[in-house]
Formats: structure tokens, C-alpha cells, sequence
């Protein structure tokens, strides 16, 4: 606040704001949320650690080239880019104010999001009835939870949507559910990025070693 | 009841879980339990319960929650300090043939429980406190970025707190040491709940942890007066800052490793099994990632305090301001890379060794050169021995001791012959105690009077101080010679009867150092009684020079009555040198965040959830984080969250200030 | 290190220093993304590539290409937004994870290497 310093027109020196305005509310929470975010990128990097070190123990046990159904991954990938936009679209008809079609463009991402979910836990299920179950080998251990911790923040994240979406159904498009909007952004979107590490360091490198 | 329902109903819990056949426990959970009840009783009685919720266990007032992360921290230093003295008692006493007095079974118990309990939960609080008091006073703020959320982190850490205290009683806790390494610490080995009790007390106030390093972050890169540049913040604003980074990037870490480790007990996986691919050195890799860090988290507060105390009490500026910050800057960084010296001896070779060997002794630099700042500030200063620059004097001493050894542990070949000794038992003592614990004593004395509006009693500290000095030094010292003589640690019987000396000694300091800890406590009971000779009416008892001295003592709810703008390093300093006249009208009102109770709330149902998952109780864990779920939820359609304090009751504040300024000249 | 201090008057503006996005750079970074994702996924599925190697080198760099396009289009990452505070979070974070990750794997492949008996290492590939 370069104005402050600036000596009042006694020359005395300004120590105190006598005209202040508080912080409007929620002045930090997107520098918040981020840093959060940069803690949770901290949380997966110790997981693509952990599949990094481990990721070759099969113990005997299935390999990634006996697992992974690659056409599968595709299509779940492109479940959550097209997630990834359709958010976006949400964000820019909440710029407009058109309350009804940030609604409808929530609603329709956080089918996207259970799609990706619903795929995922099919692939999970087939695996385990096939026998290879995080139990098995260190490598599927440390598959299971790396995808895993990723399907779960993305549950998160839908939980997350449906209890904006009725925020802004009840209360509307104010300042506040705007910001959480924000933040969910943020959310989604960070959740892509790791999923392009975990596609290209778990499933494609995966089935290429 | 079939056997079938109540393992449904208590899981793994039964009558046989309380130790009723360990003499010394039940004897301890007597005492504690009569405590209680007094305690509780006390409570009841003067009807407090409904003072204590709205103005404390609800109150999201940073200083508030400064004030109960400093208790929790010094109730838990007791818990930790009398598992010090079994241990030295147990140690002294087993020679010749005696099995001393703990059987192994809980002599392991101890020593893992005192390392847990003194990081976790006697630092950690008092640092987090001491920055949650001090940092948005000396930035000039009116509370942290998130208030609500500050409650919460507190809850967690009492929860985690709980926790263990409560595996003394109920069950066990872990026998593994106080990182709980596998194979050790899995299923196979140690199928009690003893390593469940630390996993989930250390999960669940590591989210408490987490969420305050954010909320500090926040705070001072969002919430500083108008002037305070990022070079004119106080050295305690730039240690914290640089800790609670450490603390974001690092918690993380310890949160996933014992979440892998807890798969491996519950699911089956194989992360750090010796079968099926699994590697136990993983573990030990991962968990000091964060562990070095912590180190640094410790300590970087302390040095913060250091550098406030060292340039009030010599009554000069910091000398080289600029080269703290960017030492600190450098440390926070470095600590990221030396990891693995904790572990030269896994058999990583020699390139590896080499590398993490190096970076280690690279840190040595920017410490040092922090040494001589202090030194050089106090250099022609007019030093007061006031009790918090004895506890300085007293850290510069012993903490180039503990520096120099770990230095001479950070040569790879030499660590060779002393890992795992009681060389490096002494060590890590010698920096903690020096470094940290004596810190926040520093801190303590000199903020007291800040915090409670009197002075702490200067006989009775400067006692604890030499009981405590005296006592650190015969308690370790020993230490360093029977570890340079090959005795390794957690050991709990001896054979060799020409090292019973050097033990007596180390025993006889840790009876010094709990005088120092009794005198401490009188100390607080005489400062209360006697607090109207040691008042403070000015809000600056010690001439200081950093803008939390700029209001009265203790601190109105708001603060400041008005947002300080600061010109200077020493904003105070420089305020009192250009005669600042504190302002008597124009006053406002002030918007402030109200309190609620779902932080409390919230960290319950955590600790429930806990306990259920330590005894197998599915029920109580699913319904506690059901119920985790629905209040957090519910808590976000809470949209009025703040109020205006009214103007009148802040004229009412200010004036009554004026008048005890007035009286006071 | 930044030696700005923030405005209190920034209040009634703040969302401003937050950059939003456009239908139109939302849509860039959608085309862009498929691009990136497609082409990899193609490159192993089709084995394109005559050596294994050099795919995992073409599919990672695709990978951190797709990365900061995500960072830049819909993370809306730029240097100016918290008055840098987020771009410095942020590399500070890359510079953590980096540390973490090949820390991890430089030594625990070290161990392995110095610790596997040499009848296994044929098996550990």
C-alpha cells in the first residue's frame, strides 16, 4: 500500500491506518487452496515414488502387459478431459451469471467424473477376479494405491460438486459459491494433471517395459 | 453375550486390553484418574464447563489457541519427561545381573512413547503456538487467514494427543521406536495395536499440523500491515514462514508413508513386507523425507526467538538481517537434502553417502553464520540478563556442541561406527534440548508478560534455568562417552559393569533437569500469585522493538485498534523513536470471525474414528466418519461467519488502556 | 523474493488479479490436450516407435508437455497472479517433488544394486 507511507500533510510520519477497509471475505482462500493443492501434489509424488521403486516387484505375479486394457484407459482418460472442459464451460457461464447453465454444465461434469469412476472400479473389479489383487505383489500394491488415491479425490471431488450444486440452487450465484466454484475448479483440474502422470508412468510405461 | 456379537460390538477391545497386570501403569492411571476427577470436579463445581466452551475450547482468537497449543505442549512434557526418567532409572539399575525395574515389554513401550510424545507432542505445539500467539501480532493482523480452521488444526493435534494417552491405559503402545520401522512394525511382528495407536494418533494430528502450516503461510504472505515488506518482516515472522513451508512440504510425506504402512496392517498389501516384493528400506527412505525436515521445523522457530530475544536484550538491531533471512531461506531448502544421513548404513554405497554426506555438512554454514549474527548483535551491546536472553546464552553454548558432533556424524565412515549408538542419542539431545526446548523457554519468558499481562517470576525461573542447564549437561555428556565406548541405544539390560558409572551420572542429571521442570511449574503458580508486583500495564515490559509490543498486554480480541503502518525493521523501535502517539478517537467498528464449535466437533469424531480402527471397531469408525462427513458438510452452509466488534466496545477497550497508561506514569 | 507489500484496497478488485480463461483459450487447451493424450496412447498401443526407449522418451515429454498446457489453460498458472506468489508455491513444489522422486529411486536403486545377491539380478529387470 504505497499510499500509507506516504508522510500526512503535518509531515509526520503515518503509523496507523485511520480509514481502513477489513479484508473482504475469502481474501486468502484461493492462495489457501493452492497451497493445499501443492501439499496434495506432495501426497502423490511420494505414491509415483513408492510405484517407481516397487513398481517392477512383481514377485512372480501378473505384469502390466498381462493386466492393462490400454482401449479401456483411453476411453476413461477422455471421461475426464471431457470432464475437464465441461467444468471450464461451467466457470464461463458463471462469469455470465446464467445460473441454469452452470447447473447444467456441473451436473454434466459430474457425470463425466462417475463414469471415470465407474470404469475404473469395473477395470479394479476384473483385476481382482483374476487374481491379481493388491495383495499380490508390491508392484500391485502400489498400483492399487497410487490409481486409487487418485479415484479417490476424484470421489471427493464429486461429493464435493453435489453439495455446490445444491449451494447454488439454494442460495444462488453469490460471491461465496462463487469462490467454492473456484476452488472445485482448481480441484478438477489439478486431478488431470496427475492423471496424465499416472497414464503415462503407470499404464503406458507400464505395458512398454 | 455370544463371542460372535461382542466382537462386533468392542472388536478387539476386551476386559483383558487394560493392563491390570503391570503394577506401575495401574499405579499411574490411580493418580492420573484421582487427578481427573479433581480436576473435572473443580470444573463442575465453580462452573466453568460453560465459560471454558464459549471463550476457549470454541474460540478461533489466535492468541486463545496460542495459549492452549503452549498448555497441551507442557502437559505433554510431563507425560514425556517421566518416560525419560524410567528410562534412565531403568538403565541405571540394570548392571550385574538385575533385570532393573521394566519388564522388556514395557521398557519398549517408554522409549517409543518418549520419542513420539516429545516431537510430536511437546515441540510441535509449543513451536505451532508460539508462532500461532506471536506471528499475526508481529504482522500486524487482526487474527490468521483462516480462523475456523486454526481451532480445528488444534483439535487435531489434542486428538492425536488423546490418543496416545490414551494407549497407556488402554491396550499398548507400539514397541518399535518412534518411527516404527518395518518388518518390525508389521502385522507379522507386532500384531498388537500398539503400532495402530501411533499410526492413527500421528495421522490424525498431522492433518492438524498440515492445515495450521497452511493457515500460517496464508497469513503472513497475505495478512501484513501496510509497509511491512517481505525484508522489513522480523526474523520470528521469516523462521515461521520458512517452517511452515517445511511443514506443507513435508507432512504430506509422513501422512502417505504411514497410510502405505497401514495398508500393509489392515489389507494384506505388500509395501513394506519382506515377501512378495515388498522393501522395508523404502519405509525407512520415505518416513526421513520427512523426518530431516522436521528436524528443521523445530528448530527454525527456535532461532526465530533467538534472534527477537537476542536484539532486545542487547538493545541493538539484529546485526546482518539480511543474511538470517537468506540463511534460513538456504537451510529450508537444504533440509530437503540430506535424508538418507539418517540411514548411511543401509548399504546405498559409496556414491550415495558421499552426496547426502556432503549436503549435510553444507548445512553447518548457514547455521553458523546465524551464531555469529547473534554473537556479533550482542557484540558491544547493552546486554540485560533477563531470564529468556540466560536461555539464549545458554542455547549459543550447547548448541555448537550438539552441531559440531553432527558433524562429525555427517562423515559417512565415522557414522559407520556410531549409528544407532548412544553418540547419537546424545546428538539429537543436545540440538533438541539445546536448540529447541530451550527456545521455546526463551520464547515463553519472553512473551509471558505479552501473553498474561505480568511478568514470570525471576527467582524461580533463573532456579529451573541452572537446575535445567546443569541437568542437560550430566545427563548427556555420559552419553556421548558410552557411545563413543560402542553402547548402542533402546537397550535395557547391561553386562559390562564399568559403564554403570556413566549411566548413574546421565540419571542423576535427568533428576536435575525434573527439579528444573518442578521449579518451572512453581514458577508459573508464584508468577500468578504474585502478579501484581510483576504487572505490566505499558504492553512493553522489555523495551522491545517488534510491532506485537505496540499494543497493550494482553491484547484486546482485535489486536490492534487501528492496522499499524510500518516504516522500519524494528517498526516498534522506530514508532517509540519518532515519538508515536497512540490514537485515542476516530475509533471503528471492527470486523471480526465469530467462533464455532465444529472444530471440536469435528476433531472428536477424528479421534473416535481413530480408536475404532486401532480396536477393529468397524461400527464406531464408519459411524464416526459418517458423521465427520455430515457435520463438515453441514458446516459449509454456515455462510455468516464473522461479526463487528461495535465501536463502543472498542472505545470501551481503548479507554480503559488510556487510563492504566496514565496511572503507570 | 518479492518486496511489494498488498493493498488493502485490492479488496473491492481482488478477484481481478485471478485470470479466468475464455471460451476460447478453454477450448485451445481441450484440442491441445486430446492432441497430447491421443498421440502417446497411439505410439505404444500401434508400436510405431522401433525401440521401447525411445517411446518412453517421447510419451513423457508428451506428458509433461500435456502438463503445463493444463497448468497454463485451465489451471490459468502466470506469474502476476497473488503477486507471484502462486508461480513460486508452485516451482517451489516441482523442485520438492523432483528431490523426492529421483532421490527416492537414485537410492533405492543403489541399494538394490549393492545389496541384491547377483544370482537375482538377472530376475530384476
Amino acid at each position: 500500500m504505497t499510499i500509507a507511507v506516504k508522510p500526512t500533510q503535518t509531515g509526520e510520519p503515518l503509523f496507523y491506518l485511520a480509514d481502513e477497509h477489513p479484508h473482504p471475505e475469502g481474501y486468502s482462500t484461493s492462495l489457501g487452496f493452492w497451497i493445499y493443492l501443492m501439499s496434495d501434489c506432495l501426497i502423490f509424488a511420494i505414491l509415483f515414488a513408492t510405484f517407481g521403486v516397487l513398481g517392477a516387484s512383481y514377485a512372480a505375479g501378473p505384469a502390466p502387459k498381462d493386466l492393462f486394457d490400454l482401449s479401456l484407459v483411453a476411453v476413461n482418460t477422455s471421461m475426464l478431459l471431457l470432464s475437464s472442459i465441461t467444468y471450464g464451460f461451467a466457470m464461463l457461464t458463471m462469469q455470465q451469471n446464467r445460473i441454469g447453465q452452470t447447473q447444467m454444465w456441473l451436473a454434466i461434469t459430474g457425470l463425466f467424473g462417475a463414469a471415470f469412476i465407474g470404469i475404473e472400479l469395473t477395470e479394479f473389479a476384473h483385476m481382482i477376479h483374476e487374481g491379481a489383487t493388491p495383495q499380490r505383489s508390491a508392484f500391485l500394491s502400489a498400483f492399487f494405491t497410487l490409481v486409487g488415491t487418485h479415484g479417490l479425490h476424484v470421489t471427493c471431488g464429486l461429493i464435493w460438486l453435489v453439495t455446490l450444486m445444491v449451494q447454488v440452487w439454494k442460495f444462488g450465484l453469490i460471491e461465496a459459491n462463487r469462490r467454492r466454484l473456484m476452488c472445485l475448479s482448481m480441484f478438477w483440474h489439478f486431478l488431470d494433471v496427475v492423471w496424465i502422470g499416472v497414464f503415462t508412468f503407470v499404464y503406458l510405461l507400464g505395458v512398454l517395459r | 453375550m455370544s463371542p460372535d456379537l461382542l466382537k462386533l460390538i468392542f472388536g478387539r477391545l476386551g476386559i483383558e486390553s487394560l493392563p491390570l497386570h503391570e503394577p506401575i501403569v495401574v499405579g499411574t492411571f490411580v493418580v492420573v484418574a484421582l487427578g481427573g476427577i479433581t480436576l473435572l470436579g473443580g470444573l463442575t463445581y465453580f462452573r466453568l464447563w460453560g465459560y471454558l466452551w464459549r471463550e476457549w475450547f470454541t474460540t478461533v482468537d489466535h492468541k486463545r489457541i496460542g495459549i492452549m497449543y503452549m498448555i497441551l505442549g507442557i502437559v505433554m512434557l510431563l507425560r514425556g519427561f517421566a518416560d525419560a526418567l524410567m528410562m534412565r532409572g531403568q538403565q541405571m539399575l540394570a548392571f550385574g545381573g538385575s533385570e532393573g525395574y521394566l519388564n522388556a515389554h514395557h521398557y519398549d513401550q517408554v522409549f517409543t512413547a518418549h520419542g513420539v510424545i516429545m516431537i510430536f507432542f511437546v515441540a510441535m505445539p509449543l513451536v505451532t503456538g508460539l508462532m500461532n500467539y506471536v506471528v499475526p501480532l508481529q504482522i500486524g493482523a487482526r487474527d490468521v487467514s483462516f480462523p475456523f480452521l486454526n481451532n480445528f488444526s488444534f483439535w487435531m493435534t489434542v486428538g492425536g494427543a488423546v490418543l496416545v494417552m490414551a494407549s497407556l491405559f488402554i491396550g499398548e503402545f507400539a514397541r518399535t521406536g518412534w518411527l516404527a520401522y518395518p518388518p518390525l512394525s508389521n502385522i507379522g511382528y507386532s500384531p498388537d495395536v500398539g503400532v495402530d495407536y501411533y499410526i492413527w494418533a500421528l495421522q490424525v494430528a498431522g492433518v492438524g499440523t498440515t492445515l495450521s502450516g497452511i493457515n500460517l503461510i496464508c497469513t503472513i504472505v497475505k495478512l501484513r500491515c501496510p509497509g511491512m515488506t517481505m525484508m522489513r518482516m522480523p526474523v520470528f515472522t521469516w523462521t515461521s514462514l520458512c517452517t511452515n513451508v517445511l511443514i506443507v512440504a513435508s507432512f504430506p510425506v509422513l501422512t502417505v508413508v504411514l497410510a502405505l504402512l497401514s495398508l500393509d496392517r489392515y489389507v494384506g498389501t505388500n509395501f513394506f513386507t519382506n515377501d512378495f516384493g515388498g522393501s522395508p528400506m523404502m519405509y525407512v527412505n520415505l518416513i526421513w523425507i520427512w523426518g530431516h525436515p522436521e528436524v528443521y521445523i523445530l528448530v527454525l522457530p527456535a532461532f526465530g526467538i533467538f534472534s527477537e530475544v537476542t536484539s532486545t536484550f542487547s538493545g541493538k538491531r539484529l546485526f546482518g538481517y539480511t543474511s538470517m533471512v537468506y540463511a534460513t531461506v538456504v537451510i529450508t531448502i537444504l533440509s530437503y537434502l540430506v535424508w538418507l544421513h539418517h540411514f548411511f548404513t543401509m548399504g546405498s554405497g559409496a556414491s550415495v553417502n558421499s552426496f547426502f554426506g556432503i549436503t549435510t555438512m553444507i548445512i553447518s554454514i548457514p547455521t553458523g553464520a546465524k551464531m555469529f549474527n547473534w554473537l556479533f548483535t550482542m557484540y558491544r551491546g547493552r546486554i540485560r540478563f533477563e531470564l529468556p536472553m540466560m536461555w539464549t546464552i545458554a542455547f549459543m553454548l550447547t548448541f555448537v556442541v550438539g552441531g559440531m558432533t553432527g558433524v562429525l556424524l555427517a562423515v559417512p565412515p565415522a557414522d559407520f561406527v556410531l549409528h544407532n549408538s548412544l553418540f547419537l542419542i546424545a546428538h539429537f539431545h543436545n540440538v533438541i534440548i539445546g536448540g529447541v526446548v530451550f527456545g521455546a523457554f526463551a520464547g515463553i519468558g519472553y512473551w509471558f508478560p505479552k501473553a498474561f499481562g505480568f511478568k514470570l517470576d525471576p527467582f524461580w525461573g533463573k532456579l529451573s534455568f541452572w537446575f535445567w542447564v546443569t541437568g542437560f549437561y550430566l545427563a548427556f555428556m555420559p552419553l556421548y562417552v558410552l557411545g563413543l565406548m560402542g553402547v548402542t541405544r533402546r537397550l535395557r539390560v547391561f553386562d559390562d559393569p564399568s559403564l554403570q558409572i556413566w549411566f548413574i551420572i546421565a540419571a542423576i542429571g535427568a533428576g536435575l533437569v525434573f527439579l528444573g521442570i518442578i521449579c518451572m511449574l512453581v514458577q508459573f503458580a508464584v508468577s500468578f500469585l504474585r502478579r501484581e508486583q510483576l504487572k505490566d500495564v505499558t504492553g512493553d515490559p522489555w523495551d522491545a522493538r517488534t510491532l506485537e509490543w505496540a499494543t497493550s498486554s494482553p491484547p484486546p480480541a482485535y489486536n490492534f485498534a487501528f492496522t499499524p503502518v510500518v516504516h522500519d525493521n524494528d517498526a516498534w523501535w522506530d514508532m517509540k523513536k519518532r515519538g508515536y502517539q497512540r490514537p485515542l478517537t476516530g475509533f471503528k467498528p471492527i470486523h471480526m470471525p465469530s467462533n464455532t464449535g465444529t472444530g471440536i466437533i469435528l476433531a472428536g469424531f477424528a479421534t473416535a474414528m481413530g480408536f475404532g480402527l486401532i480396536w477393529y471397531i468397524w461400527w464406531l469408525a464408519a459411524a464416526s466418519f459418517i458423521a465427520m462427513l455430515v457435520v463438515g458438510i453441514g458446516h459449509t452452509f454456515n455462510y455468516h461467519r464473522d461479526f463487528d466488534i461495535p465501536a463502543d466496545d472498542v472505545i470501551r477497550t481503548e479507554d480503559a488502556r488510556t487510563k492504566l497508561l496514565a496511572g503507570a506514569k | 523474493m518479492n518486496t511489494d507489500t498488498h493493498a488493502t484496497a485490492a479488496g473491492q478488485h481482488h478477484h481481478d488479479n485471478q485470470s479466468h480463461g475464455t471460451l476460447s483459450t478453454y477450448m485451445l487447451g481441450f484440442v491441445l490436450s486430446v492432441v497430447l493424450t491421443a498421440i502417446p496412447f497411439w505410439l505404444v498401443m500401434s508400436g510405431a516407435l522401433p525401440s521401447k526407449q525411445i517411446t518412453a522418451l517421447v510419451i513423457m515429454a508428451f506428458a509433461v508437455v500435456q502438463i503445463v498446457v493444463h497448468m497454463i489453460y485451465f489451471l490459468h498458472m502466470n506469474t502476476t497472479s497473488e503477486n507471484g506468489w502462486s508461480m513460486m508455491a508452485l516451482i517451489f513444489t516441482i523442485v520438492m517433488v523432483v528431490i523426492a522422486l529421483s532421490g527416492s529411486l537414485w537410492v533405492m536403486n543403489h541399494l538394490n544394486a549393492n545389496m541384491m545377491p547377483i544370482h537375482e539380478m538377472s530376475g530384476m529387470k
